[in-house]
């Protein structure tokens, strides 16, 4: 009989979920988020998994030693694409990795490694691209200020890059899109939510005013970024497919100011 | 400060300084060490300019002031059609903080024209680094282009600062560079090279006998540019300078610039003449086997070819002149010779490795690995899959060009953004 197992909806509920999988021997098992969809099936029974460090810990070590440090952090990383069903397939790599005992990742024949694989790839470019895309604007409270919507939850891998490199400046990375924030104050990052009426940590994200050389800044980006090109050389095409039109909208060298 | 002054030096100097087309910005690992930046081992685009080319670094002249007057060159001295202008020191330095900060830029990339001497020019440019790096604390990607002539010592000192330091070549043959550098010739310029790589090998050594602690010195090696198509050199002529270059210097890149006319001078190709990008982005695909595909220069072009091919791409026309090799079965083969198949890259190549160890793999495996099928059918051999070998090199080639023509081209345009 088909078992609908509930979770929590993050990366260690599902961890313990997978755990309930092999101990309670579900052979037909799908995985779902408590807040997610019905799934319509009139012989399947629901349950709900109860969340334990200790059983998300376990299995954590037991893949650990199986797919590396490297592995496991990509399970976890495959879950920030919010890709519905993902589950499915992380269930059934892990239930492969178990069962041959092998770091299957490298499996690239295997259906559900592959699209693992693919998933990954989609969430890494996006990572990567707002890595690159972000644009600050300085406010003038001395905060460097990003608004951005990626088409994945990346945040959580921005965050180390932007840290060490920006270590002496403070800024805010907002996704408007989740409707949460990383900010950095010289020490630390911390998440922070921000309701567009009321200000948490004294930031109101529609009451930013900007440093006074802010738009001087942009204007000789964009300056610049009109110089740099070489008319003989123009290129629609590649340009667009390297900088597609709906990244746009971060640039401020694509936009009028400010 | 006054921003219009700035604004119109902005313009000129990146002007001035955008037919130099490495923008690469990789290589070096420089750690945040409690200011600003790092440079990040393989380089970030920030954006891109309608050219197509990749933006990561800051990348201007510090002047165009010019006391030589080299013909291929928009800034040199006898052309009286271009404004002349120089940024102050503390310009870029704040250009490239405040471009950083934003995260518009990886870095900066430094070049001049010369200003009253070779070491004068030269000085102003160290200046600068040692600024970025000891008073602003700035750990990101710098690049310095080398004066020729200047004082080894000034150069020497300019790679304590940089992480990269390039002297051009200009041109691939001396006697291009007769005709239209005179002022210069290779031999002087590649002197240079040599105290640079003199320089590394040196860091490199006390680094392993922990002799110096912190002083870097041009941790991401050095690079040159040639431009192409503004003399009569034919592409063996090209592959030959790029080679010693290489192998003698230890260059981490060689760029090949296709010239862009902007001058009318009767040594020079016409005004109207187009940029030669074909050829640009064949001879990158050349340097690119070389590099990265186990390939050796001479099986590339030689004697016999002396050209590259415009319409098909190094790597097929070699394995279209050696037909002897293919197919190849990739369940078998070694990596070198995977390599050499038409269609798969570096990537699909280490995939293929990765991938047989789980099992054999079969047609429908190779094309769910992502490997363009549509023509590496022609040149493999897998499981029960054998190319049939009716077809002679000139008709493979034709069907080639025909039957996959759009998304082989587009293969390219992903390519050339690599550069
Ligand atoms: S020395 Fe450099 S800047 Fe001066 S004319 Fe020659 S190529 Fe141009």
């Amino acid at each position: 009989m088909l078992t609908i197992l509930r979770y929590n909806g993050n990366f260690d509920g599902f961890l313990a979920a997978i755990f309930d999988v092999y101990d309670l021997k579900l052979q037909d098992a799908i995985i779902r988020r408590e807040d997610g969809e019905e799934v319509a099936n009139l012989f399947a029974q629901e349950i709900y998994s109860s969340y334990d460090e200790k059983k998300a810990e376990r299995v954590q070590l037991r893949l650990q030693k199986i797919l590396g440090k490297r592995g496991l952090r990509e399970l976890w990383m495959s879950f920030l694409g919010e890709e519905k069903g993902i589950e499915d397939t992380l269930l059934s790599v892990i239930r492969y990795a178990l069962k041959t005992q092998k770091n299957v990742l490298g499996d690239y024949g295997h259906p559900d490694v592959l699209h693992l694989r693919d998933t990954l790839k989609k969430i890494g470019r996006e990572s990567h691209r707002m890595k690159a895309f972000v644009r600050f604007k300085l406010g003038d409270d001395g905060i460097y200020y990003s608004l951005i919507e990626p088409d994945f939850d990346v945040l959580p891998l921005l965050e180390y890059h932007f840290k060490t490199r920006f270590a002496d400046q403070r800024w805010l990375i907002y996704d408007l899109k989740r409707k949460y924030g990383i900010y950095y104050d010289l020490k630390e990052v911390q998440i922070v939510n921000i309701s567009e009426s009321e200000s948490k940590n004294g930031l109101a994200l529609r009451e930013i005013r900007f440093d006074d050389d802010e738009l001087h800044f942009q204007r000789l980006w964009k300056s610049y970024f009109t110089h740099t090109t070489i008319e003989s050389r123009l290129n629609k095409k590649l340009h667009l497919q390297l900088l597609p039109r709906r990244y746009w909208k971060y640039l401020s060298e694509k936009n009028p100011l400010l | 400060m006054n921003w219009d002054r700035l604004q119109e030096k902005l313009s000129i100097l990146s002007d001035a300084a955008k037919y130099d087309v490495s923008c690469s910005s990789s290589g070096s690992k420089r750690t945040n060490k409690g200011g600003l930046g790092n440079a990040s081992f393989s380089g970030i685009c920030h954006t891109y300019t309608p050219d197509g080319r990749c933006v990561s670094l800051l990348k201007i002249l510090l002047t165009n002031h010019c006391i030589y007057d080299c013909l291929y060159c928009v800034s040199r001295k006898s052309n009286a059609e271009v404004k002349r202008t120089a940024f102050s020191v503390g310009e870029v330095v704040s250009l490239t903080m405040n471009f950083y900060r934003r995260n518009y830029i990886e870095g900066l990339f430094l070049s001049s024209g010369v200003m009253k001497s070779p070491d004068y020019t030269m000085e102003r440019l160290t200046k600068i680094a040692k600024k970025l790096r000891e008073e602003e604390r700035f750990h990101g990607y710098i690049h310095l282009k080398t004066i020729p002539g200047a004082s080894p010592e000034l150069i020497h000192e300019a790679g304590l600062y940089a992480d990269r330091l390039s002297v051009n070549i200009e041109l691939p043959t001396q006697k291009g560079l007769e005709l239209l550098a005179p002022d210069k010739n290779h031999k002087e310029m590649v002197k240079p090279m040599d105290e640079i790589k003199q320089g590394i090998v040196q860091y490199k050594d006390d680094k392993k006998n922990k002799l110096v602690k912190s002083m870097k010195f041009a941790p991401a090696g050095q690079s040159s540019q040639m431009i192409i198509g503004a003399t009569q050199e034919s592409d063996l002529d090209i592959v030959k300078t790029a080679t010693a270059l290489y192998k003698k210097f230890d260059l981490k890149r060689v760029y090949y610039s296709g010239y862009v006319p902007v001058l009318s001078d009767e040594k020079l190709p016409a005004l109207n003449t187009s940029v030669p990008l074909v050829r640009e982005n064949r001879l990158y695909q050349t340097d690119w086997l070389m590099r990265f595909y186990e390939f050796e220069p001479y099986e590339i072009v030689n004697a016999d070819f002396p050209n590259l091919d415009l319409e098909i791409d190094p790597k097929l026309a070699w394995a279209l002149r050696n037909r002897e090799h293919f197919p190849v079965d990739v369940n078998t083969a070694d990596y070198h010779m995977i390599l050499r198949i038409p269609g798969i890259g570096v990537r699909g190549a280490k995939k293929i490795i990765v991938a047989r160890r789980y099992g054999r793999l079969t047609y429908e495996k190779l094309r769910k690995l992502g490997i363009a099928m549509n023509r590496a059918k022609y040149f493999i051999h897998c499981g029960k899959y054998y190319v049939s070998n009716d077809y002679d090199s000139l008709q493979l080639r034709n069907l080639i060009l025909h039957s996959g023509k759009s998304k082989y081209t587009k293969q390219f345009d992903g390519q050339l953004s690599l550069f």
